[in-house]
């Protein structure tokens, strides 16, 4: 009786129907594992899953707990594998048949993230579309920008007070957006200094960002036919620490005295520094960023902001390059369209039970 | 009063206060200071770049291991380098070009997903905020505040019309958000700035003079 109930006590069913298959809309190196759960799934205290790859040699590679029926392996990909799973309770182990064998493979499509790519598309295609309407000549209007009437009046103030503009890109990186809107726009305050013969001093924290200004500024002086009038040591690397950065540009405010300072681009936590710095040197400031943390600090500190989006519509007023335009028009239907899904999201789920949410998952 | 007795405590303090002399005005210390964190900032920077970066992912790799593949992007870091040669000064746009274009592939579609459709999905109204107000919670407020302000800051961001009529309406309320939200940001963030302050006066008063405990 007692080696009955002994018997009867070890003896725990395994599970079934262990299914492996690629590990679907990723990049490989995955294989997914599922069983049906063993019928004494109250009573066991794991799972433990068995991998080989020849079908002989089985090796543990992992372990989960009961009620669960699904694993998800590390592979090498195009190599076959085979899979058991054990249910385990105490020392007893009751295996699994082995499953059939799998291979995994990278997919060239995401179907999870088939959204983003409508996205991507319809708003590419949207800024296309417009640039080659610029392109062709067709006058694309830009609402005026209120702290774009200020840079000419900056200019020619430090002109007319014989001191320098300092324009400072701020600490972002050649790919980021801010940095590529304020290059632009420093090219147009290069052509204004070329034209007035105004110093310029702009300090830089990257150095690829720095090789590409050098460039810009030495070209914007060539197009004003004032080549002789660029100073290759107005452009200069400071470093890329940030805060020795903003020591730098605050030792250069306080001992230039710029009479106009541009800070455009992408800043951080120093943006206060340089912001106040120069409000205490008596400075017109003109700023400009897409960081939503650091504009608090540029409208409070300089005469003029440029807030967000308005700084790339700014490069595409002041330089009009149909490049930029095209990308202005574009990403403004792009708004319009976002508004649209809003407002007729929001009256389906209203009125409706249609998932409305599910179609941005 | 206990005076700290570590050098380097001694010149982290004597170089806080130099920077700080800044709010007097500049002078010759603030100006040793600064330039003593410049060289300091990038000596440590350039070691750290050759220790920690260069020698072991690209040299040691390349040249050790024999990963032959990594001879192409130790071409295009090279190319920059040309810049300071008159003549193959061009060639400093392909590594530009490389760069600026991985980095764009990488950020649009995390960008559209992140700050596009999921901010989409947090706007939509839905059935279930009016569910929740029913049961007494603010949830289905703020919901219609969120969704009017971004639709009303889309359209002070729209730069095809001029803000007149309709669109002059709503871009000022739209404004009116922005600059809500900036006053929160503001706040929070001086707050944050003040918590560094105390921070740097435990240290003077604390570490250093031994004031304080």
């Amino acid at each position: 009786m007692n080696i009955v109930m002994l018997a009867g006590f070890l003896a725990i069913a395994p599970p079934a129907s262990v299914r492996g298959y690629d590990t679907p809309d990723d990049g490989g190196r995955s294989i997914t594992l599922e069983w049906t759960l063993s019928p004494d799934d109250g009573v066991i205290e794991r799972y433990e899953i068995y991998r080989s790859c020849n079908g002989v040699d089985y090796e543990k590679i992992g372990v989960m707990g009961r009620g669960r029926g699904l694993f998800e392996d590390d592979t090498e990909d195009r190599r076959q594998y085979y899979y058991k799973v054990a249910a385990v309770a105490d020392t007893a182990r009751a295996f699994s048949e082995p499953s059939a064998p799998v291979m995994s493979s990278a997919q060239w499509l995401n179907r999870k993230k088939i959204n983003i790519i409508v996205a991507v598309a319809v708003f590419g295609g949207l800024i296309l579309l417009f640039i080659q309407r610029a392109r062709r000549g067709q006058k694309l209007f830009v609402r005026k920008i209120a702290g774009l009437q200020a840079i000419d009046d900056a200019v020619g103030r430090a002109t007319e007070m014989g001191k320098p503009i300092l324009y400072c890109p701020g600490i972002g990186y050649i790919e980021d957006i801010a940095t590529i809107a304020s290059l632009s726009i420093l090219g147009e305050v290069a052509k204004k200094c070329g034209q007035y013969n105004t110093e310029l001093i702009n300090p830089h924290f990257d150095p690829i960002v720095y090789t590409v200004a050098r460039e810009i500024v030495k070209e914007s002086y060539a197009s004003v036919g004032r080549p002789d009038a660029f100073d290759p040591d107005s452009v200069y690397y400071v470093t890329d620490s940030q805060f020795a950065y903003a020591a730098a540009v605050d030792g250069i405010m306080l001992r230039e005295r710029p009479a106009t300072n541009f800070l455009v681009g992408w800043f951080r936590a120093e943006s206060l520094i340089l912001a106040e710095t120069g409000a205490s040197t008596g400075a017109i400031q003109i700023a400009g960023t897409d960081q939503v943390s650091q504009l608090p600090f540029f409208v409070t500190a300089c005469d003029y902001t440029l807030i967000g989006e308005e700084l790339y519509a700014a490069s595409a007023y002041i330089s009009r390059e149909p490049l930029l335009l095209g990308a202005i028009k574009g990403e403004d239907w792009g708004k319009v369209i976002i508004g649209a899904i809003i407002i007729a999201g929001s009256i389906l789920g209203l009125l409706t039970a249609f998932p409305i949410l599910r179609l941005f998952d | 009063m206990n005076i700290s007795t570590d050098p380097w405590i001694w010149i982290a303090s004597i170089l806080s206060l130099a920077i700080l002399s800044f709010l007097y005005k500049e002078n010759p210390i603030f100006r040793a200071a600064e330039h003593i964190f410049l060289g300091v900032a990038n000596g440590y920077l350039v070691t750290f770049y050759w220790h920690r970066i260069l020698v072991p992912i690209l040299f040691r790799p390349l040249f050790q291991q024999g990963e032959l593949l990594l001879i192409i992007p130790f071409v295009v870091g090279i190319l920059y380098l040309t810049r300071f040669i008159p003549r193959l000064s061009w060639l400093v746009r392909i590594p530009i070009a490389i760069y600026m274009g991985y980095w764009t592939g990488v950020l649009i579609p995390a960008t559209i997903q992140a700050q596009i459709i999921k901010q989409m999905q947090g706007t939509v109204l839905t059935s279930q905020n009016f569910q929740a107000w029913n049961a007494g919670s603010w949830g289905i407020v703020w919901s219609v505040l969120i969704f009017v302000g971004v639709l009303c800051t889309l359209s002070y961001f729209y730069f095809s019309r001029e803000h007149k009529g309709v669109i002059g309406v709503t871009s000022r309320v739209g404004i009116v958000f922005v600059m809500t939200g900036f006053g929160a940001a503001f706040g929070y963030t001086v707050m944050a700035r003040i918590s560094l302050l105390i921070g740097k006066l435990q240290f003077l008063l604390g570490d250093w003079l031994g004031i304080i405990r």
